[in-house]
């Protein structure tokens, strides 16, 4: 009963967030709505019994990825107007990627339905481990039958990270930088000094 | 719980659901009063470390402060910029002040009192406290203000910075107690060295604990690490536009912040509700004292720094979270998994 009352209460929160997220005019609003919707399919995982994934879901996204998002978005400087007007020359282009994202889902359901792909048994029940929490499943299956493609998937993210490094650093000329070192070795000998200046007269240094 | 209000008659649903309304409602107000008296016992440090005598006109010793304090700022005026997103603006410190209750649920008091002893207890605080965020964020922003957002900006990049060193040390402490969940953290402490409750006189583990303190003073944004409220740069930082009760929201969210950290200090390198030697006369104090002993040292500590430290400066405050902390806690990891396959594992 109060699973059920709770699934509906997440479910259609998402939805509606989702929903809230293309349709509010403010991008900020947008980034936020994202984030009740990224808070309710946490919700979501927790009722499917995925305690570990719907925890990973709010650290990840919301903690980090979401922040970074609102970062950025809050910095822009948007004129309204010129968004909207782009909203006719690009509908064909929305639609078409709407389209083609709607025909994945139907084919992935389909294959899912026919039982062609090894996910889980297809009666909509999780699998089950037996005897084992959560964590202990996860780590077991990810570093144990998947430890390579586990492997290899961290390598390709090692890869992209130092690659938008590389992109992005550029030395500029004419900055100085911070030396952490000598600012320790600063002592108050070198820094200060006391004077007594006749009135009238000033320090020279 | 449960049994309790079972045995008066209820069924199984409506006693489980009483229980926990009454476990919530145990924990939030005696975490307010809790706030409300640590609020005067910092003002009473600072006070004693700059040789002053602190508050101590309202009440015996100026107990009842923080009472004055609270009734004078609920009389107060509710004051919205004209150019504030309203909304947002009125939501920010109550997101900040709910997260900061939020974390409580999963800390142990006691062997068995805890709300919610779930499997991923530590990661449920990690997720918490990535929330906190938010509120000083949608604060800066819809203030529509200069140093609000200036504000907001320093603290999104100071706590992702500070996240990140706080995940690779909370590892560590995992991996030697084999657990997220956060009494199992505690257990796993018994006598860990010698007689002595506590993973702090581990030596592998004690660096971790030094460095878990100052990220959490920089996590919650207290002094030195303060610079979202620096006020000699940003006014009073997010908080500029803000009064009434809506600032002292903020100004209870983030003392109930503070005492989190000190109690996960205690709860994850001091033995919890452990008392610090192994010895049985001491297990005669019930452990929630123990507990609340430990979270009142760190507090101390908290605003011994407080009062002592002067401010970093913003690139410092970057340069110690991603070029100190972050690789020596990456490569701590890596020599407590090491040690932990060597000697607990096996080959």
């Amino acid at each position: 009963m109060i699973q059920v009352l709770s699934f509906y209460l997440f479910a259609s929160i998402m939805l509606a967030a989702g929903a809230f997220t293309i349709l509010a005019r403010n991008p900020v609003h947008s980034v936020l709505w994202l984030i009740v919707a990224f808070f309710n399919a946490a919700g979501l995982m927790v009722l499917a019994g995925a305690e570990f994934i719907a925890m990973l879901l709010v650290i990840v996204y919301v903690g980090a990825v979401a922040v970074l998002f609102l970062f950025v978005v809050m910095m822009l400087d948007i004129d309204f107007a010129e968004l909207r007007a782009g909203f006719i020359k690009n509908f064909p282009l929305g639609l078409a990627v709407a389209l083609v994202l709607l025909a994945e889902v139907v084919l992935g359901m389909g294959a899912y339905q026919a039982g062609s792909l090894k996910l889980g048994t297809p009666d909509g029940t999780a699998a089950a481990v037996v005897g084992a929490s959560n964590i202990k499943s996860i780590g077991a299956l990810l570093y144990g039958k998947y430890l390579f493609l586990f492997e290899a998937s961290g390598i390709i993210l090692l890869v992209a990270m130092v690659g938008a490094i590389v992109l992005t650093h550029r030395q500029r000329g004419g900055v100085r930088g911070q030396n952490i070192a000598d600012q320790v070795a600063r002592r108050p000998e070198e820094a200060v000094i006391n004077m007594q200046p006749e009135v009238g007269q000033g320090v020279k240094l | 719980m449960t049994e309790f209000f079972q045995s008066i008659g209820m069924t199984y649903d409506w006693a489980w659901f009483t229980a926990t309304i009454a476990g919530i409602l145990l924990i939030a107000l005696p975490l307010m009063l809790a706030v409300a008296m640590i609020i005067y016992v910092d003002r009473k440090v600072w006070a004693a470390m700059a040789l002053r005598r602190g508050p101590n006109v309202v009440g015996p010793w100026g107990l009842l402060q923080s009472f004055a304090d609270g009734l004078k700022v609920f009389l107060q005026e509710t004051i919205i910029p004209s150019a504030a997103n309203k909304g947002l603006f009125l939501i920010a410190p109550i997101i900040t002040f709910t997260v900061a209750l939020l974390a409580w649920a999963v800390i142990p008091f006691n062997s068995g009192a805890i709300l919610a002893d779930i499997n991923v207890g530590l990661l449920y605080i990690l997720a918490i406290s990535s929330l906190g965020v938010y509120g000083v964020v949608i604060a800066g922003w819809s203030s529509n203000s200069k140093y609000p957002f200036f504000s907001a900006m320093r603290a999104s990049a100071q706590m992702i910075s500070y996240e990140v060193s706080i995940g690779f040390i909370l590892i560590c402490v995992v991996l030697w107690a084999g657990s997220f969940n956060l009494r199992d953290i505690v257990e796993a402490q018994r006598s860990h060295v010698g007689p002595i409750n506590g993973f702090v006189a581990n030596p592998l583990l004690f660096p971790m604990w030094v460095m878990f303190l100052i990220s959490g003073m920089a996590e919650t944004a207290r002094a030195p690490f303060d610079l979202t409220e620096a006020e000699s740069e940003l006014v009073a930082g997010y908080q500029t536009e803000y009064s009434s009760m809506s600032f002292a929201l903020y100004w209870l969210g983030e003392y109930a912040n503070v005492l989190l950290m000190c109690a996960l200090n205690a709860v994850l390198f001091w033995g919890g509700y452990l008392p610090p030697l192994d010895w049985a006369p001491l297990y005669l104090v019930p452990g929630w004292l123990w507990l609340f002993g430990k979270i009142f040292f760190f507090f101390f500590i908290f605003s011994w720094v407080k009062a002592t430290v002067p401010r970093y400066r913003y690139d410092q405050l970057m340069r110690l979270g991603w070029k100190v902390f972050l690789p020596v806690s990456l490569g701590f990891v890596v020599l407590v998994s090491g040690y932990l396959m060597l000697t607990r594992y096996g080959a």
